[in-house]
């Protein structure tokens, strides 16, 4: 098992099917990854030399990353696809089914569970308890392979669920009489008193609108919240996303695929103002005039994401507040700064902006994205 | 002239990284290996990352740690291939044509073979009156860098020929023939990303994202490039600028470049120490726009302080 590289437990296949089954793992995860730029990885890293794992990773990131969006996608697949062969056990062991349902997190290639054994439970007690740790960090302040960790967790956040009630009644066991259905009951029993019917109001889910800040500041929360964006929108409940930068975008069509990697790729092609300046109150007022007016924000619950750095005058942005207040069922303003120490509400645009939220609430970290959707559906 | 460059070139990533210093140009691993691998696999580079973060000055340092010239092509919008690559110098032709008639009248009776006008036209379309812009010069001239500074600026058709050129380094013109670089040069492309590049000119290229150096190099390379600088001074511009870009709030944060300025005009006021009223007084130099300098100035006591 000895190789050109001397570390004898990297390669059990050939180093270029390694090296091209990482090609492939980046094109499935949305990589532009081509035939030209396969070879022109191979020859790269033939270049600087397999045994040198630094310059692999410096060779990959150059032949195959085409954008500063790419970097990231490309950091959390060499870290799934490198480190965890190399993690793999050595010793084989009987089989076993893994009794924690985290186990398969960091593995992604499909090597998990057959090769058990005491190192898999130690690392399977290591994930959970690292899923434990990650619930109460903060998303804006983690490390490569933490988010790519924690992008596999947000499948299980709870989604809202807010109702309204109906306009039409239903028949029911309890509530208010139902005279029409008693009458007819009666009728068929040519106008003997018969049992009494009775009908209620039932409930329909109430839209959601989330209305996502990419700006510069926002940059580190933006991909989580799009994220939660993503798994809220793949419910039951109608829900609408915007992302808000110098412009406004309408991102739900493209965070409707199943696949959250996907999903938030397409959402990344379609917002053409990522990371950017913030013109708050632009971007409401747009959203007021095209969509919110007209429908989409009467009776729902608006979730605005920002931490309230304006570029543009706070007075259009209180303005376009007040009027989203009036239209909006709840309006629910989420801040990533909140729920750190020390935070004071004293950015403009929150000064002008709280009178007219019913809702206050921190979105750093999953927890807070739990306590989000409670606030959500509490509506 | 080919072969100086492969006695030159170096052997490896961190060989490379030692010619760059040499220049006073500090570069990481990740900029030495890709760096490298340019040079070794004679591939363009193509650096993006945030103005100010050293993308030009890496062209201008490798041309100078390898001792080749430094061919430069600043692209503009409207950007075409007469002013890249060659142009005819048409009032020098229109010149060289009245020479040859007053010649003939001189000479009546003629006797001479440049009045076939066959030979006349060849003689217009000559290496003398061809002016060589800055693609054509640097495969002429190559071993050499061309430096494409800022290609976002230009349109889709000049990427498009671009990768024409780098993707064969020759180009043929159609009166003279086919010029074709006996060692490809080395290519750096800058973008700022103020548009997306054809994907088709990416995969041709190797692509590195420059970020903002971290706290010890950016003072190292303050250090090597403003050596004038106070050390302590040079220590606490390094630290404001690092904590103004972390603070993320701003529309533009200060590159490496606004760091060397600062710390040169403070010293250049005499400044030894960096307090708030100099900082103030100073700070068009690092922060350019006014909400970014209305909202550090509101904070200048806690970062100079804190």
């Amino acid at each position: 098992m000895t190789s050109a590289t001397g570390d004898s437990d990297v390669l059990t296949t050939a180093p270029d099917a390694l090296l091209l089954g990482f090609a492939r793992a980046l094109r499935a995860a949305g990589l532009a990854v081509t035939p030209d730029r396969e070879a022109g990885y191979l020859t790269a890293v033939a270049t600087v030399g397999l045994g040198d794992e630094r310059a692999t990773y410096w060779a990959g990131r150059a032949t195959l990353t085409g954008g500063p969006d790419d970097i990231l996608r490309y950091d959390q697949v060499f870290t799934a696809w490198f480190t965890a062969r190399q993690e793999r056990p050595r010793t084989p062991a009987p089989a076993q089914t893994p009794p924690v349902v985290q186990a398969d997190l960091l593995d992604e290639d499909g090597n998990s569970g057959e090769d058990g054994g005491e190192d898999r439970a130690e690392q399977i007690h290591a994930t959970a308890s690292a899923v434990e740790v990650l619930r109460q960090r903060d998303v804006g302040a983690m490390t490569v392979d933490e988010k790519a960790l924690l992008a596999s967790m947000f499948g299980s956040l709870r989604r809202p669920q807010p109702v309204r009630r109906a306009t039409r009644a239903t028949p029911a066991h309890r509530g208010t009489l139902d005279p029409r259905r008693t009458l007819r009951r009666q009728l068929r029993h040519l106008g003997e008193p018969a049992d009494l019917a009775w009908r209620r109001r039932g409930t329909r889910s109430r839209r959601v609108v989330l209305l996502v800040d990419v700006s510069g500041s926002m940059s580190t929360y933006a991909d989580s919240l799009l994220r939660v964006a993503h798994h809220w929108v793949t419910g039951g409940t109608p829900v609408e996303v915007f992302t808000m930068g110098t412009r406004l975008t309408h991102v739900t069509r493209a965070l409707r695929q199943r696949d959250p990697e996907r999903a938030l790729r397409a959402a990344g092609e379609t917002v053409p103002d990522w990371s950017g300046g913030t013109r708050l109150g632009e971007a409401l007022k747009a959203f007021l005039d095209r969509w919110g007016q007209r429908g989409m924000a009467r009776g729902a619950v608006v979730v605005v994401c920002s931490d309230g750095w304006e570029r543009g005058g706070v007075e259009l942005l209180a303005d376009q507040m007040r009027r989203l207040h009036s239209l909006a069922h709840r309006v629910v303003w989420v801040n990533p700064h909140r729920g750190k120490d020390g935070y004071l509400p004293v950015q403009q645009g929150i000064v002008v902006s709280l009178p007219h939220c019913d809702s206050f609430v921190a979105g750093h970290t999953l927890r807070t994205f739990d306590e989000l959707a409670e606030v959500v559906t509490r509506g | 002239m080919g072969d100086d460059r492969y006695m030159t070139s170096p052997q490896s990533a961190s060989e490379l990284a030692q010619v760059l210093r040499r220049t006073g140009y500090l570069v990481d691993e990740a900029l030495a290996t890709i760096g490298f691998l340019a040079l070794g696999l004679q591939r363009p580079l193509l650096l993006e990352g945030e103005p100010g973060t050293g993308k030009t000055a890496l062209a201008e340092a490798l041309a100078e740690g390898l001792d080749i010239p430094l061919i430069r092509l600043q692209c503009y919008e409207g950007i075409d291939a007469s002013q890249a690559l060659y142009d005819w110098d048409f009032p020098r032709q229109i010149l060289h044509l009245r020479a040859l008639e007053t010649t003939a009248r001189l000479s009546p009776d003629g006797g001479t073979g440049s009045t076939d006008p066959t030979d006349v036209e060849k003689s217009l379309f000559d290496e003398r009156f061809l002016l060589a812009r800055p693609v054509l010069q640097a495969l002429r001239e190559s071993p050499a860098v061309l430096l494409v500074d800022e290609v976002d600026r230009a349109d889709d058709e000049f990427e498009a020929f671009l990768l024409e050129v780098l993707s064969t380094y020759q180009v043929s013109i159609p009166e003279l023939g086919t010029v074709k670089a006996a060692t490809p040069p080395i290519v750096v492309l800058t973008s700022n990303r103020t548009r997306e590049l054809h994907d088709a000119l990416k995969r041709r290229c190797l692509y590195h994202w420059i970020d903002h150096p971290g706290l010890a190099r950016e003072l190292e390379i303050v250090r090597s490039r403003a050596p004038e600088v106070g050390e302590r001074l040079a220590e606490q511009v390094v630290a404001v600028v690092q904590r103004l870009r972390d603070g993320g709030d701003l529309v533009k944060p200060p590159g490496v470049a606004e760091t060397l300025d600062w710390a040169r005009a403070l010293h250049l006021l005499g400044t030894s120490e960096l307090d708030v009223e100099s900082a103030a007084a100073t700070l068009g130099v690092a922060v350019k726009y006014r909400e970014d300098a209305d909202r550090v100035r509101a904070s200048l006591d806690r970062i100079i302080g804190g």
